[in-house]
C-alpha cells in the first residue's frame, strides 16, 4: 500500500472498521478528531495512520464532548471533518451533536454500534442507538443516519454521509454495529475521479455586502450558504436561538422560525436523501424490514421462507433516518404483516408502527450476539400461520 | 473644553455596534476586558479577517458576539476543543477563546489542561469574577474557600483554583493576570499572547456585583474596583502558588503581572510527518 | 528632607503637556462610574441629567476645562465604550 494515495483504488480485503476509515479518505476527509472506543477503535487507528500520509489532520482528543466540539470548529472552519465513536461515546457527543444542528456544520460521526445501555457490552454487537442517534441531543431537530450491513457499505456510506451532511449542513451518522465494523470482506474501491462529491453551498455575495445574512436560506431547500473562518465574512455562529445575520435572538418568535426550518430543511426534502434496498417485495405479502448485520441474517430467513413458499419480501434500510414513512405506508396497502428483527428490545419497530396499522411484529434481542436467521425465520412462519 | 457629545467610538470599528450596548450590568468588568482586546486586536497588526473569537457559555461568553471578527459562541465548557480545531484546520488564523471561570474551569476544565499540554496556539482570555454570573451568583472552581454564593448560602466548603498556576504547571508559555482596572497592562498581555505561537493563559479579575459582590459584601462594582488600586500589587517572579486570591482577605495583596513567558513548539498535528520529510 | 518632598522631572521645561479633549456617547453609558474614579486628573462628573435608560452620565467638571490630558485612560476602562479622549492640536 503506497501511504501517499488517498483513494486506494482496487479489490481489498477490508475489516469494517477500516472501510469506514478508507470511505472517509475517499470522500475527502481533512480532520478527524475522536475518542479511543471499542468497537470503533480500529476506525481511528487506520486514520492515525493514513490522514497525516496524506498531509491531513488527525487529533485524538481528551474525550469524546471535545472530539463532537472538534469537528463542528473544523467543518466550520472549512474541513471535511469525522469521527468514530460507539454507544458511551455516542451519548458524551449529544450535547454538541446539538450545537451542529444549530450552527448547520456539516460533519460524520460512525457509531460502531455495541450492547448497550452504560457501558453494557463493550466487545460485543448491538443495534443499541438508533433511536439515540434520531432523538439523543435535546429539542427538534433533524438528522440523516446510514446502516451499512457489509464493509463495502461501511465504505460506501461514509461517502454518502459526507456528502448528505454537505448538501443539507447537518451531522450524519453512519450507524454500523460490531458485528459490521469487525468483519472482513471484499471492499471494491472505485477510481479517486469515480468517488461521488457533493459540495457545499457557497454564499454569492463578497464578504461586506451588507445585503449577506448568512443563516437566511433564500434558496428553495432551505439550506443557507456556508461562510467559513477566515473568508473575511466575519460572521458570528451561535448555539443560542438566532436570527438571519447569525446573532442571538432568544425569543419565541424568531425560535419558532429557526427550529421549523432546520426540520423542514430535511423533512421536505427526505425523498432526496431516503434509500433503501427492497428485495423479493414485488409479490411479497409479508414485509421484513431490518438494516444493518441484522438485514444479512433477515436475508438468509426470507430465502428460507420463499422456498417454503411464503411470499415475504425484506425492506432493507440504508438510510435509517429519515425514516422512510412513505414506504412503509405502501406498502401497508400491499403486505399483511411486517416483521422487524433488531438488537434491541425494540427501537426502529417502533417507528414502523407510527405508520401502519398492521401488526408489527418485533424480533429482538438485547444484544451481545449476532440475530440469526432462524428466529426470524420463526416468526415469519408465525406470522404466514396466523395471517 | 467642555465634553463633546458624539455617536460613535475609535474602537468601534472591532465591534458589531449595532449590537451595542451590550447585555453586560452597569460595572460588570467584562466590559474594560473587552476593550483591551479589541485594542489588542488594532495594534496586532493582524488584519480582523484573521482573527476568530470562540466562547462558551455564560456572560462572559457573550463578547465573541460583539466582535467584528469570526465568532463562535459555543456550547458549555466546550470552546476550547472547538477553538483547536480552527487553530489546525486555518493555522494563519489568531484564535482567541474569551469565556468564564466557571466555563473554563468548572465545566470545561478537562479541554484547559489537555490543549495546554498540547501547546494549541489559542489564546484563553479568562474572565474570572469568581462565580457563575449569568445563572445568579452560584459557586464555582474559583470561589474562595467561605465565600457565600447563592448554593453555597453558609459559605462555600471547597477551596479554590489557583489559575495562573494551573496554566503554568499543564504547560502555557504565556500566563498572566491583570484586573478590570489594569486595562493598559492587561491590553500589552494580550498582545504579547497574539504574538506568540503556543497557548497562552491571561485572568482578568473582574467584578461581578450582582453575583458575587453583594452576597459577600464587597460593594457595588466601583467599591471592588478601588480594592484593585488599594490592594494589587505588579510582582512578575512571584512563586505561583502564593497566587491564591480571596478579595475579602484584608491581610494579602492581590498579585498581578505576567508569570510565565517561555517558548515551546505549539501544536501541530503534522509534526512528526514534517519531521520526516526533513530527514 | 525639606526640599525633596516634591520631585521634579528634569526635562520639565522642554515637556508640553497635552491638552485633551473628551467625547461621550451618553446613550451608551450604564452609569458605573468607573471615569469618573479612576480619571487621573479628576476631570469628569456626574450630570444631574439622565440618559433614555436613566443613567447619569459623566461630563467635565466645573473648573477642569483645562485640566485633560488625553491619556485615554477613561476611554479604554469605559466598559461600555461610551467615552474616549483626543488630545488637541496646539
Amino acid at each position: 500500500m503506497s501511504p501517499e494515495e488517498r483513494v486506494l483504488t482496487g479489490s481489498h480485503f477490508l475489516l469494517g472498521d477500516h472501510a469506514c476509515a478508507e470511505g472517509g479518505l475517499a470522500a475527502g476527509c481533512d480532520f478527524f478528531a475522536g475518542y479511543p472506543i471499542t468497537p470503533s477503535t480500529e476506525v481511528a487507528e487506520r486514520l492515525a495512520r493514513r490522514l497525516p500520509a496524506v498531509g491531513s489532520i488527525f487529533i485524538q482528543m481528551e474525550d469524546e464532548l471535545a472530539s463532537m466540539a472538534a469537528l463542528v470548529g473544523a467543518s466550520l472552519s472549512g474541513a471535511r471533518a469525522m469521527s468514530a465513536t460507539s454507544g458511551p461515546g455516542f451519548s458524551l457527543m449529544m450535547e454538541n451533536i446539538g450545537m451542529a444542528v444549530m450552527m448547520e456544520a456539516p460533519c460524520v460521526v460512525v457509531n460502531i454500534q455495541r450492547g448497550a445501555p452504560s457501558t453494557g457490552l463493550p466487545t460485543l454487537v448491538g443495534q443499541s442507538d438508533m433511536m439515540q442517534a434520531r432523538w439523543g441531543s435535546h429539542g427538534d431537530y433533524e438528522i440523516a443516519a446510514y446502516s451499512p450491513s457489509s464493509p463495502q457499505e461501511c465504505f460506501d456510506h461514509v461517502i454518502k454521509a459526507f456528502n448528505t451532511a454537505d448538501r443539507w449542513r447537518i451531522p450524519v451518522f453512519v450507524m454500523a454495529d460490531e458485528l459490521i465494523g469487525h468483519m472482513s470482506e471484499r471492499v471494491v474501491i472505485p477510481p479517486a475521479d469515480q468517488i461521488p462529491r457533493v459540495e457545499r453551498k457557497r454564499p454569492r455575495h463578497k464578504p461586506d455586502d451588507p445585503d449577506f445574512l448568512h443563516c437566511l436560506a433564500e434558496d428553495e431547500d432551505l439550506v443557507p450558504p456556508i461562510v467559513h473562518a477566515g473568508e473575511g465574512y466575519r460572521a458570528n455562529f451561535d448555539s443560542l436561538t438566532h436570527d438571519e445575520k447569525g446573532y442571538p435572538a432568544t425569543f419565541p418568535e424568531p425560535h419558532d422560525r429557526l427550529v421549523r426550518r432546520l426540520v423542514d430543511k430535511i423533512r421536505l426534502h427526505t425523498d432526496q436523501i431516503i434509500e433503501y434496498e427492497e428485495i423479493f417485495m414485488d409479490d411479497a405479502e409479508l414485509a421484513v424490514i431490518a438494516y444493518g448485520s441484522t438485514a444479512r441474517s433477515a436475508r438468509r430467513a426470507i430465502n428460507e421462507a420463499r422456498r417454503e413458499g411464503v411470499r415475504v419480501g425484506l425492506l432493507r434500510l440504508i438510510t435509517v433516518w429519515p425514516f422512510p414513512e412513505n414506504k412503509v405506508k405502501e406498502l401497508s396497502n400491499q403486505v399483511k404483516a411486517f416483521v422487524v428483527p433488531e438488537l434491541n428490545l425494540g427501537q426502529m419497530s417502533r417507528e414502523v408502527e407510527r405508520f401502519t396499522s398492521l401488526p408489527v411484529i418485533g424480533v429482538n434481542h438485547a444484544g451481545g450476539v449476532m440475530m440469526a436467521p432462524d428466529p426470524i425465520l420463526d416468526a415469519i412462519r408465525e406470522v404466514k400461520k396466523n395471517a | 473644553m467642555p465634553e463633546i457629545v458624539v455617536e460613535s467610538h475609535p474602537i468601534d470599528t472591532v465591534f458589531r455596534t449595532e449590537r451595542l450596548p451590550h447585555i453586560f450590568c452597569p460595572g460588570c468588568g467584562i466590559g474594560p476586558a473587552v476593550h483591551a482586546y479589541a485594542q489588542a486586536i488594532l495594534e496586532s497588526g493582524i488584519p480582523k479577517e484573521r482573527h476568530a473569537c470562540v466562547s462558551g457559555i455564560g456572560c462572559s461568553a457573550r463578547v465573541p458576539g460583539y466582535m467584528d471578527v469570526d465568532s463562535y459562541h459555543t456550547t458549555h465548557g466546550r470552546p476550547i476543543p472547538f477553538a483547536t480545531a480552527i487553530a489546525v484546520v486555518k493555522p494563519e488564523m489568531e484564535v482567541t477563546v474569551f469565556s468564564g471561570d466557571g466555563d473554563l474551569f468548572g465545566i470545561g476544565g478537562n479541554h484547559f489542561i489537555h490543549a495546554a499540554r498540547r501547546n494549541v496556539d489559542i489564546n484563553i482570555i479568562c474572565i474570572n469574577n469568581f462565580n457563575y454570573g449569568m445563572t445568579g451568583g452560584q459557586v464555582g472552581p474559583t470561589t474562595p474557600l467561605g465565600a457565600k454564593a447563592s448554593t453555597a448560602p453558609y459559605g462555600n466548603t471547597e477551596p479554590a483554583f489557583n489559575l495562573p498556576y494551573l496554566a503554568a504547571a499543564t504547560g502555557a508559555v504565556f500566563v498572566a493576570r491583570w484586573t478590570a482596572l489594569h486595562v493598559r497592562q492587561l491590553k500589552e498581555a494580550i498582545l504579547r499572547a497574539m504574538q506568540k505561537k503556543g497557548f497562552t493563559f491571561i485572568e482578568v479579575l473582574a467584578p461581578c456585583p450582582v453575583g458575587f459582590g453583594s452576597p459577600n459584601d464587597l460593594g457595588d462594582a466601583i467599591e471592588e474596583v478601588w480594592l484593585y488600586r488599594e490592594r494589587c500589587v505588579v510582582d512578575h517572579s512571584v512563586y505561583l502558588p502564593d497566587l491564591e486570591l480571596d478579595l475579602r482577605r484584608k491581610d494579602k495583596p492581590f498579585v498581578m503581572g505576567n508569570f510565565v513567558d517561555i517558548e515551546k513548539e505549539p501544536f501541530d498535528p503534522l509534526a512528526m510527518m514534517k519531521k520526516k520529510e526533513g530527514e | 528632607m525639606a526640599g525633596v518632598l516634591v520631585r521634579q522631572p528634569l526635562d520639565k521645561a522642554t515637556v508640553s503637556i497635552p491638552v485633551g479633549r473628551i467625547y461621550i456617547i451618553p446613550e451608551r453609558c450604564k452609569g458605573c462610574k468607573f471615569c469618573i474614579d479612576f480619571c487621573p486628573r479628576d476631570v469628569l462628573e456626574e450630570t444631574s441629567a439622565m440618559n433614555a435608560k436613566g443613567y447619569h452620565y459623566p461630563v467635565v467638571a466645573e473648573g477642569k476645562e483645562e485640566e485633560c490630558v488625553a491619556c485615554q485612560f477613561c476611554s479604554i476602562l469605559c466598559p461600555e465604550f461610551a467615552i474616549y479622549t483626543e488630545e488637541v492640536a496646539e
